[in-house]
């Protein structure tokens, strides 16, 4: 561990930066002059200098990132940095720390690195929006706090980026907040952000009560002071937290909601960073989490189900960026799935190739939503620019877009050789193999045993690729293919992405390209094996054979699971192209009503309606009768307030019966009261 | 002390307590003002007997001397005559206030009996009763000595004020 | 002598203080608190012979208030009697409260 001055103060600059852009920005949003008027945007120079801090920051970061990764690269794998103390009360002490090791240097690469590509593709998008400057003041204070969540070296300091990142989400949410409706998905995104941190919380409060630090060195090696069932408690405690954060079931709910929010935060927040701080706080703790197997077989199993789950949904959706969002959270949990069978590197690299692919859909989908909105603004009409079925055959209009967006689903779907393949095939293999031999299938949930909830978790992995295959093969053929749907006027006026946005497109097409490189099989010998792996050893090697065992499978049965994960691949595209018809599909005006499984599917379950009615409806409900008008008005106020008035009123009307005003009694009175003053002396004195 | 003295320390007090007696019992103002003035001269008498010349003399002509003639100039110029109050009282309520009076002087009595006895160490008198009154007064009890002549200064003006009849209308300022 | 001026004291005091209780004329009520305060100079000047000069210059004191409240009781009794034509206390109610 090294700490040398530079270097410590250089890993200050990497969250302070972008903070240092949300002053400076946030600042001139708040000048009149700056704000712009509604709908003419903000003049090009200012915007000029607004986007160069906002995107400035972010690069300059990023480049402070990488010279860090080249430090902790080498043999000092870790490097941390104290400025000051923050909490002190007894032998109870929390210090302000950050500490980059190799885990949070990948976070920080991922989320300085795609955060720049993103912050310049916004400079374009967001270009004619009035609020320019306070946009980027949010987007910089995201990343600020995301930097935070992963570079704390203790949990209050990453609670503190945690709950900063549920804040700016929110903000960006509802960032075009005249529209009730987008402050509302973005203040149910907090609410449900918030239950998790409950959990999160209490096993903050569980840690310090047994282990007496909160610091994740110290929490590595505190698995071995703990009992078992208190470890279990305080796993499934955090991952209440991922739950929330990282929208699993069943905290998933406001992550197709957030979908209000502009696509460049959709793809920043809500596909790369925000969503895989469940993820990293899982992987962080890992040494923990390995010591309690009852609950990574939960995690698996949540994981398995959320992801199956959201893949049902997403067959049916028929909004664009609904699709992705149930994309997204089907791929987070895979990601789940990974690590909570310990395959902490299989996790992360799922994690760093969704970022890619998943920003690459996101924006192309923003570029595609960004020319339907002009092309239908041109030709004054109103449909919804985001609603597949008014698009079609867009491929003749915008290549490149479509081009980068079918490399992504093909990442996605898991077709060798992009990216998306080798980190799905990575997670389906690890499982299979503790499935078939490891501690963790020997160790049961309740009466279930681990190796059930292993098997069960990779079939439900399994028919997920599939849908995942059919629906973003369904999202590509309706969007791109087939006829332009909305009018040959309307298509006239679109246009392919312009450069600004293209350009961070074009490099995160070229990582989903190259992003298998980093995590390459040994069965598959076409380069080095196992980057990643020996990149996160120092910090996740120990625990991962903890859960794994020495389990190693036969070069026959990896060959067979990577048949299954690419004939299930295929077979998905394959389905999407012989069973869907986008001929028969019309505009959303004139679209049919959905009937059956289709209208379950699309409405996700009824789970909004059911969350409504049985949570949100009675609280209410029980708020208004019970704690306003029973307890607010009528105990505090009419009791205790109105109530305290009235007896003292009435104390004062029979006390001013005294005030006869007959001078006489009052003299009786005094001479009354002096007998008995007296007479208390005398009979004291008497004593 | 000496039987000369008791003899007429008890005279005066006699008499003191016989015109106060009588003073509180007369239906006419004018006859109490005057049994007042017969109570303040005994006690004159009592306090030079005490020693206090001074206070003696004061008594006389402040309290006697200005103040009663204050009361009675009063009741002269309200011109009440013997029955303008109305001062029919119950049974009841005379006994009841003799009542609270006995017991007031019969707890006063119990006081005075239970002090200590060391009656005998008592201050000489001092030839000139006035000097150690001056010198006290205008050296330890010099803040309320001017606050005094302040109050007597208000006392001036709010009688006046008080009393005063209103220019316009020539009623009576309420 | 102390004891006994005392007790004359107290006794002038009580019949002050029925005199106070049982009269209804405010000018002779006024005056029963005159005796009042005769009485307890008595004791004052009593006491003085034990104590030191200080009771005396109290009693001073006591004279010289008695003096200033003798002059503002009586204008008050003079305005209250121009507004109700009587000193008599059972009809007068101002204070009722």
């Amino acid at each position: 561990m090294i700490s040398t001055s530079s270097v410590s103060q250089a890993v200050w600059l990497v969250p302070l930066l972008p903070l240092l852009g949300f002053l400076i920005n946030g600042a001139l949003s708040l000048v009149p002059a700056w704000r712009g008027e509604r709908g003419d945007g903000i003049p090009a120079g200012r915007r000029t200098l607004v986007a160069s801090v906002g995107v400035g920051v972010l690069v300059l970061s990023f480049a402070v990132s990488v010279w860090l990764a080249s430090i902790v690269a080498g043999a000092n794998t870790e490097v941390s940095s104290t400025i000051g103390e923050w909490m002190a009360a007894g032998q109870f002490r929390v210090d302000w720390t950050l500490r980059v090791d190799r885990l949070s240097m990948l976070m920080m690469l991922i989320i300085t690195g795609v955060g720049s590509l993103i912050h310049i593709y916004s400079v374009g998008y967001m270009a004619d929006d009035a609020s320019f400057a306070r946009y980027f003041a949010y987007l910089n204070l995201f990343v600020s706090f995301m930097l935070m969540l992963v570079m704390g070296a203790n949990l209050p300091v990453l609670f503190i980026g945690w709950e900063g990142v549920g804040l700016a989400s929110y903000l960006l949410i509802g960032f075009w907040f005249g529209d009730t409706a987008n402050a509302v998905a973005g203040k149910k995104a907090f609410v449900v952000n918030r239950i998790g941190d409950f959990g999160l919380l209490l096993a903050m409060f569980m840690l310090w009560v047994n282990l007496g630090s909160l610091d994740f060195a110290a929490i590595a090696e505190g698995h071995s002071v703990m009992s078992t069932p208190l470890i279990t408690a305080i796993c499934l405690f955090m991952f209440l937290g991922c739950a929330g954060k990282s929208a699993q079931l069943p905290l998933y709910v406001w992550l197709p909601d957030a979908m209000a929010g502009p696509t460049p935060v959709s793809a920043l927040i809500h596909a790369a960073t925000m969503v895989t701080a469940g993820i990293y706080l899982i992987v962080r703790n890992a040494a923990l989490f390995s010591a309690a197997p009852a609950a990574c077989l939960v995690i698996v199993l949540v994981g398995a189900l959320t992801a199956f789950w959201a893949a049902t949904v997403g067959l049916k959706q028929w909004d664009i960026k609904k699709v992705l969002a149930y994309s997204t959270v089907s791929q987070l949990g895979y990601m789940f799935i990974a690590v909570g069978a310990g395959a902490y590197t299989a996790g992360m690299f799922h994690l760093v190739t969704h970022a890619f692919f998943k920003a690459l859909l996101f924006l192309g989908a923003g570029a595609v939503i960004h020319s339907m909105h002009h092309a239908f603004h041109e030709t004054h009409r109103h449909d919804d620019a985001q609603d597949m079925r008014n698009m079609g055959g867009l491929i003749k209009r915008m290549p490149a877009t479509a081009a980068l967006m079918w490399i992504a689903t093909l990442a996605i779907a898991g077709i060798p050789p992009l990216a998306g393949f080798f980190s799905k095939d990575a997670i389906l293999g690890a499982v299979a193999e503790r499935a078939l031999e490891s501690p963790l299938a020997e160790s049961s949930l309740g009466p279930i045993p681990g190796r059930v909830i292993l098997w069960i978790a990779y079939g439900l992995a399994v028919a997920t690729a599939f849908m995942t295959a059919i629906y973003m093969t369904r999202l590509m053929r309706y969007t791109f293919h087939g006829t332009f749907r909305s009018g040959d006027d309307v298509a006239a006026s679109v246009h392919d992405a312009p450069w600004i946005l293209r350009a961070p497109l074009i490099v995160l097409g070229a990582l989903t390209l190259i992003g298998g490189w980093l995590q390459l099989p040994a069965v598959i010998p076409i380069g080095p094996t196992g980057l990643l792996d020996s990149w996160l050893k120092p910090i996740t090697g120990a625990a991962t054979t903890m859960l794994a065992g020495r389990g190693h499978l036969s070069h026959q049965t990896e060959y067979l699971l990577i048949g299954i994960a690419i004939a299930v691949a295929a077979a998905g595209m394959f389905t999407a192209f012989l069973v869907l018809k986008p001929q028969t599909l019309t505009t959303k005006a004139a679209a049919p009503a959905e009937t059956g499984i289709g209208l379950v599917l699309a409405n996700d379950y009824f789970v909004d309606s059911a969350i409504e009615r049985g949570i949100v409806r009675p609280t209410v409900s029980t708020a208004r009768k019970v704690l306003w008008r029973g307890l607010d008005l009528g105990l505090i106020n009419g009791v205790l307030v109105q109530g305290s008035a009235h007896a003292v009123r009435l104390m004062s009307s029979i006390a001013s019966r005294a005030q006869v005003g007959f001078a006489g009694s009052y003299v009786w009175a005094i001479a009354l009261g002096a007998l008995v003053v007296i007479g208390t002396f005398v009979f004291q004195a008497g004593r | 002390m000496g039987t000369f003295y008791t003899v007429h320390f008890w005279l005066f007090s006699a008499l003191a307590i016989g015109a106060a007696l009588a003073m509180v019992t007369r239906k006419s103002p004018v006859a109490s003002a005057l049994w007042l003035v017969n109570v303040m001269f005994a006690l004159a008498a009592l306090y030079v007997m005490l020693g206090a010349n001074f206070l003696g003399a004061a008594q006389v002509l402040v309290y006697a001397g200005a103040i009663m003639v204050v009361f009675v100039f009063v009741v002269m110029l309200l011109n009440l005559g013997e029955n303008d109050v109305k001062e029919r009282r119950s049974m009841g309520a005379a006994l009841a206030a003799a009542a609270v009076g006995g017991a007031l002087a019969a707890e006063l009595f119990i006081v005075i009996r239970s002090a200590p006895q060391e009656m005998s160490t008592l201050l000489p008198v001092d030839s000139d009763a006035l000097a150690p009154l001056a010198n006290s007064l205008f050296t330890d009890n010099l803040i309320a000595f001017e606050v005094t002549s302040v109050l007597l200064l208000v006392a001036l003006i709010g009688a006046v004020v008080l009393a005063k009849r209103s220019k316009a209308t020539g009623e009576a300022r309420t | 002598m102390i004891r006994e001026a005392l007790l004359v004291s107290a006794v002038l005091f009580s019949i002050g203080v029925i005199g106070v209780l049982t009269r209804r004329n405010a000018l002779i009520l006024f005056m029963c608190v005159e005796l009042m305060l005769n009485a307890v100079n008595l004791s004052f000047i009593a006491l003085s012979r034990l104590h030191g000069v200080s009771g005396q210059v109290f009693v001073l004191f006591v004279m010289t208030v008695a003096a200033a409240e003798a002059a503002v009781g009586l204008a008050i009794v003079i305005s209250v009697f121009r507004h109700y034509r009587t000193v008599d206390l059972g009809r007068i109610r101002l204070l009722r409260g």
